[in-house]
Parts: C-alpha cells; structure tokens; sequence
C-alpha cells in the first residue's frame, strides 16, 4: 500500500457516473430489526411470567426417584408443574423439594392437596405405577376442596386410596384391630370388589381402630343404615354336624386382606347411609350377621374350686344359649376359708336372648318394677340360677360358664346394687362326676391286695407242685399209652390192607349177601304170583316156559286178585 | 500511512461491484456506475446505523437462546432438555470434556467475541481514533472468517433430529432456543458484513 504511486490530479479521461432516479430506503428502517427482537424477547419474558404459576414446596420421607429440574408433577396424568430444586431440610429428617406449577394450576396451592412419589409398586393387591419404571417416578397430585393458598405441603407416601372427586360415599368402620387390612385392601359386596380402604388410624384413646373405606358410585347405594361389615381376610373354616365348610372371599383377600359387607336377613332399615357414616367392623361373617347384641353387662363370679380349662373367650351360656363370654379370670384369697376362690368375670349380652329379654322385661313392667336386668337377675337367682363351670369337652377339658336353674341350690343373698352384679355359683357337674369319681377310688383303696397277692402267692407255688407231679408221672405213663396205641394202630392198618384175611372174608360175604338177597328177590316174585305158596307150599314145577317171551314172567292166572305190596 | 490521500480527496470513486473508477461528484445520491449500473458511494451506506441495530437484534436474541432449551432428548421414556450450557456441562461431566470445549467455543465463546469484537470495532471507527488500525482490520476479517462457524450448534442439533428418530427407544427434538440462536448466528454475520472495513482507516489524524 505505501508503494502505490500516487493517481495522477487530472483525470478527465475517469468516466462520470450517471445519475439514475432511485428510490431508497430510509437507512434508520433497519432499526425495525432490533425493535423486532426486543419485542420477540418481551413478548417471551411476559409470557414466561404469565405462565408462572406459584412455587410450592412439598417434603418428603426420601427423594429417590426425584430429579431436580426434570420430575414432573401430574394430575390425571397430565403435567402440571415440575421440581425445581431438592434439598435436605435443616434436621436432615425428610427432603423438600420446590416445584413451580403452571399457571393454569393454581388451584393445587391450596390447603387440602396431596401429593405423593408415584413409583413402580408391587403388593400383594396388585401392580402399579409400572410406567414409570421406565419413565422415571413422578409426583401425582390430588386437589381438594379448600380455597385457602398454601405453599408448604407435606407429601403422602403411599398413593392415596380415593381421589378426590370420585364419585362414592366414604363411611368410617371401627374395630378392635386391623388384622391384615390395608390401605386399598378391596371392600366387597356379594363378593364383588365395590371399594377399598382408604385409610386407617388408631383411635385416640388407643383403644380401638378406624378404618376409613370408600365406596364407588353406583355401588355405595348397597350400603343401607344397617348394613354389616365383616374382615374377610383369610380362610374361615368350620367344622360342623354339617362336615368341613372352608369360606373364603378371594384368593386376593385370603392374602391381602379385605372387607365384606351385607345387609342383615330379615326385615331391616334399607335406607342407604349417610357419607361418613359409622359402621362396626366385625370379625368374621357370623358375628357381622347375629342379631345386634345390644349393650354389653358386666356379671362377677367367684368359685371355690379350681377352673382349669376355663380360658378367656370361653363362652358364657344360658340355657344352652350362647349370651356373652368370659373376660378375666383372678384368683383370691380368702382369709377366713383359707382358701383361693377364683374371681371370674364374664361379659353378658341381654339381648341376645331375644323375646325371652323382651318379655321379662314386659313382665317386669307390667309389675310395677323397675327392668333393670339386677333386678330380674334377683328373681331369677330367687328361683335358683347359678353359675356354673362345666365341662364343654371331655377330652381337652375345656369349661365353659353355665348359667342354669339348679333345684333345691341353697338360698344366698343376692345384692342388687352391686356392680358388677354377683352371680352365685354351684359346683359343677364336673365337679360331681370327679366326687363320684373319688367315692369309686376311695372304693378300690379299701380292696385288701396285699392279703390277695398273698393268696394268689400260695395258689401258684401249690400250682407249681402239680405240675411237677405231671411232670414227673403222668407224663411217662402217657408215653407208654402212646406206644400201646401205635401198636393197635399198626394192627389195624394191617387188617384194612386188600390182601388181609378180613378183607378177602369180607368180600366173600358180599358176594354170599348178594346170593341170598337174589334168591329173596326170586322168593319174593314168587311169593307175588303164587301167594297161596306160603300155605300150600311150592308146586311142583311147570312145563318149561313158552320159547317166545322167555323173560317175561307168566302173567299170574287171577291178576286182579294179587295183593298189592304183599310181604311175607 | 495515515499520509496517504482518501480517494474522495483525489475526486475518484469506486464501483463496490465491479470495482471501475470514476470521478467523484458532489452530489453522489442518485449517481450509479456507468459501468454495471450498481449505486455509487463512497463508504457503505448507513453501515455505524446498520451494524448496531443488526448486532443489538442479535444480541436481544442471544437471551433466549441462552436460556431456553435447544434440544429435548427421549431415551426410552426419560425426557432430557438441555440449553447450551447445560449440553455443555453434561459432556464434561459425562467425560467428554475435548467435545465440551468445542461446543462451548462454537456456541458460547465466538458470539461473545464476535459481540464483543463488533462493539470495539463499531465504537474505535466512529471515534476515528488511529489505534491499532492493522489489529482492528484483522480482527474484523477473523470475525467475518469465524462468523459461520457459530452455526455449528444448529447443524448438530438439525443432524441429531434427522438421525435419531428411533419411536420410544430414542428421539431428538429440536426446542425454540435453537431458533433464537441460529437468528443470533445469522444476525451477527449480517452485522460483520453492513460493517465497512473502511471505516476503520478513516481517522481524525488524516482528516482534517
């Protein structure tokens, strides 16, 4: 460049430019160009702010599964926001994770919404959540109703049972325990699955559990105000006159546990109940379908001798009647018997007596008297009622409490006012049957066996003695029998052999027998023609018989004369 | 150097097409080469004008790209957005980090440069200050020569969405920050190409 010579001043030999008409565009139009972008830009950041819905954080137990900036939060399935960030909480005790929703769910920042880690999950119940094995797990959300904002939630760790808004009732169902029940352990009627167990939690006072269970539309209509429900969980089996029944709901609840419920037989309130209504859950079938028992009595009983085989549970009857069971069994001490009676309460259902209740207590009103079941308990006392142990199985020796008349049972005080009421008692008939029992051992005490052993002693050395006795002479003088009838055997033998004299004499008189027995016949033919022989004697012999019918006799001359069966 | 004659000061013009020269005239707004007929001036038209609103449109549009993902991969049901930088950070941590230089060069360190090397050159020319003049006319034919190079990003996010279509097993989608990008990568090479190198020589030393 700084070798270039420089262009010469004149230079007129240079064309000139024309001059064409154009127009042109203002150069200040490219502006437009970055006005563009700021407002592509503007429009991107206002959108990105109108979509931000609110950030929420939700704690959970772990954050396995989780992944900042890439697990999303769904409803039914479709995204409605995603995790931002996770992070230890201070106590390091659970994980909080933020998410940013959408802006359209909004209405999940609010007081009553779950969420919950769906991950792959297999139970005894079934298999879920199988799509994200591959997909990775996300947060599933369930709104409620509530309108109240709130951004600090704590995450469920098992999926909720019953999404909200699903069309059913929910009812609540009480228990003493929970047996093998679980959240979303199936709820059946008729034995057709209608819902599940939602939830469950111990009663406050630790005494009892509820179990909270949710019914689906159109189903939950089944459940009327007098519906039962019972645990189906596992197998039911019943031994009885009728043979082994075994009863079951499913093989899914002989595992997982279930419950069924049925309208009781009989005339009942079918209404159908009330969402969140209250149910006792019974245990098995049986108890859900006995008539209610009405509210429980408390009876005391004291018994002087021992009650072994009498458990807890054991049945209380009445008549036969199965009215309440055994509940504690204690022992006491008795300082003026010396003795340790035995304190056995037991838990009474009046009502399970049925019109018999009914009808004493009309009695009892139609009296004047208050029907308070004390008072009844007095009569009936009055007139002999005692307890009693018995024995319900002679082979395990299992008692049982019987509440029974006893004729001519001794008179005791009974005292209304205490409670729990004092039944008195009777011995048993187990109790009898061991006193006879005694009479009967007492009996074979007093037979003298020593002077029997003694005595039978003495017969055996005298056996002893005649024995030797056989022993030493009989027995040579059989042996010598023996030989005497050998030898008479040995001669007999040889006098039944084919070539003995006595056999050849013996055929020789046969023959001679057959002789005279032909010449009997002989006689006797002619004894039949000629009767007249046995008197006149034989004639003389006739001329010889015509040739022609050689053998046959000579017809008598007087046939019909002829005596029939005629014997000499 | 600064003592050689502008040719405007000589009264000659050159054509920016077909390169004759021909004697200036003062009014040079409708004039054209006699020649080829393209319109005659003496420095790009509006090029300080140009060059600024193209590189400040580029530069609104680096934003997005920046920030919104360029690329959604799907492997087998696990959805992965990824912007550039968190490409770039997953390869190295991925153990990639010779593939992490190259993306973060490509993507990351030229627009910046080319940002930042424009602003020098646009702000040095219009002061007319002589500083560096020869760096400055290298500089800007390296940004001119790198420029296309900064389309590398888009061309492997295009490939990967052509290639690996594989239904569930595995898919590339390309995301709107790839857009905002390729716009910041063509933008700033329109920008590189309204500026007038020539600018760069005109200083207030020679021109008095």
């Amino acid at each position: 460049m700084t070798d270039q010579p420089k262009p010469p001043q004149g230079h007129n030999d240079l064309p000139e430019p024309v001059v064409r008409q154009r127009r042109r565009f203002s150069a200040s139009a490219i502006w437009l160009v970055p006005v563009l972008a700021a407002l592509v830009g503007l429009s991107l950041v206002i959108n990105a702010w109108v979509q931000a819905g609110p950030t929420i954080s939700v704690s959970f137990q772990t954050a396995s599964g989780l992944e900042a900036g890439k697990t999303p939060v769904k409803y039914k399935n479709v995204v409605i926001g995603k995790v931002t960030s996770i992070r230890l909480s201070k106590d390091r005790s659970h994980v909080i994770t933020r998410i940013s929703l959408e802006k359209n769910a909004e209405s999940f920042a609010t007081k009553d919404t779950r969420f919950w880690v769906v991950r792959p999950r297999i139970g005894l119940g079934g298999v879920s959540g199988i799509d994200t094995l591959l997909s990775g797990a996300f947060i599933g959300a369930d709104v409620g109703e509530s309108k109240e904002p709130e951004d600090e939630f704590t995450g469920l760790e098992t999926p909720p049972a019953i999404t909200h808004g699903a069309p059913g009732k929910s009812f609540a169902l009480h228990s003493d325990d929970l047996g093998s029940l679980d959240i979303g352990s199936p709820v059946y009627f008729r034995r057709i699955q209608v819902g599940r167990v939602a939830s469950y939690q111990l009663d406050r006072d630790g005494k009892g559990v509820s179990v909270q269970i949710f019914i689906d539309s159109p189903n939950d209509g089944f459940v009327t105000k007098s519906s039962r429900f019972w645990n189906a969980s596992g197998v039911d089996v019943q031994l009885g006159a009728n043979g082994l029944k075994l009863n079951t709901q499913s093989l899914a609840t002989v595992l997982a546990g279930g419950v069924a419920f049925q309208d009781p037989l009989g005339p009942h309130d079918a209404t159908p109940a009330a969402e969140d209504a209250q149910f006792q859950l019974f245990n098995d079938q049986a108890t859900a379908m006995a008539p209610p028992d009405g509210e429980p009595r408390y009876i005391r009983m004291r018994f002087d001798h021992s009650l072994r085989g009498l458990a807890i549970d054991a049945p209380v009857e009445f008549q036969g009647i199965n009215i309440g069971r055994v509940v504690s069994i204690n022992l006491d001490y008795d300082e003026k018997a010396q003795r340790f009676p035995l304190v056995v309460g037991a838990v009474v259902y009046p009502q399970r007596l049925g019109r018999v209740h009914d009808k004493l207590v009309a009695i009892a009103q139609a009296r004047g008297e208050d029907a308070d079941l004390a008072q009844m308990m007095g009569k009936l006392v009055e007139h002999g009622l005692r307890a009693q142990a018995r024995s319900g199985n002679l082979l395990t020796g299992q008692l049982y409490i019987a509440l029974d008349f006893i004729p001519n049972a001794p008179k005791v005080d009974f005292d209304i006012n205490a409670r729990p009421m004092q039944i008195p008692t009777a011995p048993g008939s187990f109790d009898k049957l061991q006193e006879q029992l005694g009479v009967i051992v007492d009996k074979v005490q007093k037979i003298p066996f020593d002077s029997i052993g003694k005595h039978l002693d003495q017969t055996l050395a005298d056996l002893d003695g005649t024995l030797k006795q056989v022993n030493g002479q009989v027995l040579p003088e059989f042996h010598n029998t023996l030989k005497g009838a050998q030898q008479t055997l040995g001669t007999a033998n040889n006098a039944l052999s084919s070539d003995s004299p006595l056999q050849q004499n013996l055929g020789a008189t046969m023959q001679e027998l057959q002789r005279a027995a032909r010449s009997l016949r002989v006689l006797t033919d002619y004894l039949g023609g000629h009767p007249e022989a046995l008197i006149r004697g034989r004639k003389a012999d006739p001329a010889p018989p015509k040739p022609t019918p050689v053998d046959t006799p000579t017809p008598p001359p007087s046939g019909q004369s002829q005596p029939k069966g005629s014997k000499p | 150097m600064s003592s050689l004659p502008r040719a405007h000061e000589l009264g000659l013009i050159g054509c920016h097409v077909c390169g004759l020269v021909c004697r200036d005239v003062p009014d040079l707004h409708d004039a054209a080469c006699p020649r080829c007929g393209a319109a005659l001036h003496r420095r790009k038209l509006g090029s300080f004008v140009r060059t600024w609103a193209l590189l400040i449109a580029a530069f609104f549009f680096y934003i997005p790209a920046n920030v919104l993902p360029i690329m959604r991969t799907v492997s087998l049901g696990d959805v992965d957005d990824n912007t550039i930088l968190s490409g770039v950070v997953e390869l190295w941590v991925k153990g990639s980090p010779d593939l992490a230089v190259i993306v973060f060069t490509a993507s990351i360190v030229v627009p910046m440069l080319k940002f930042l090397a424009m602003s020098l050159l646009l702000i040095t020319a219009h002061r007319r200050t002589a500083w560096a003049q020869r760096q400055r006319a290298k500089l800007y034919r390296l940004v001119e020569f790198i420029g296309y190079w900064s389309m590398l990003d888009v061309f492997v996010v295009a490939l990967l969405t052509a290639l690996v279509q594989f239904g569930i097993l595995s898919l590339v989608e390309p995301l709107p920050g790839v857009v905002f990008f390729g716009l910041t990568v063509v933008l700033t090479m329109l920008a590189s190409m309204s500026f007038d190198p020539r600018l760069i020589w005109d200083s207030k030393e020679t021109h008095d």
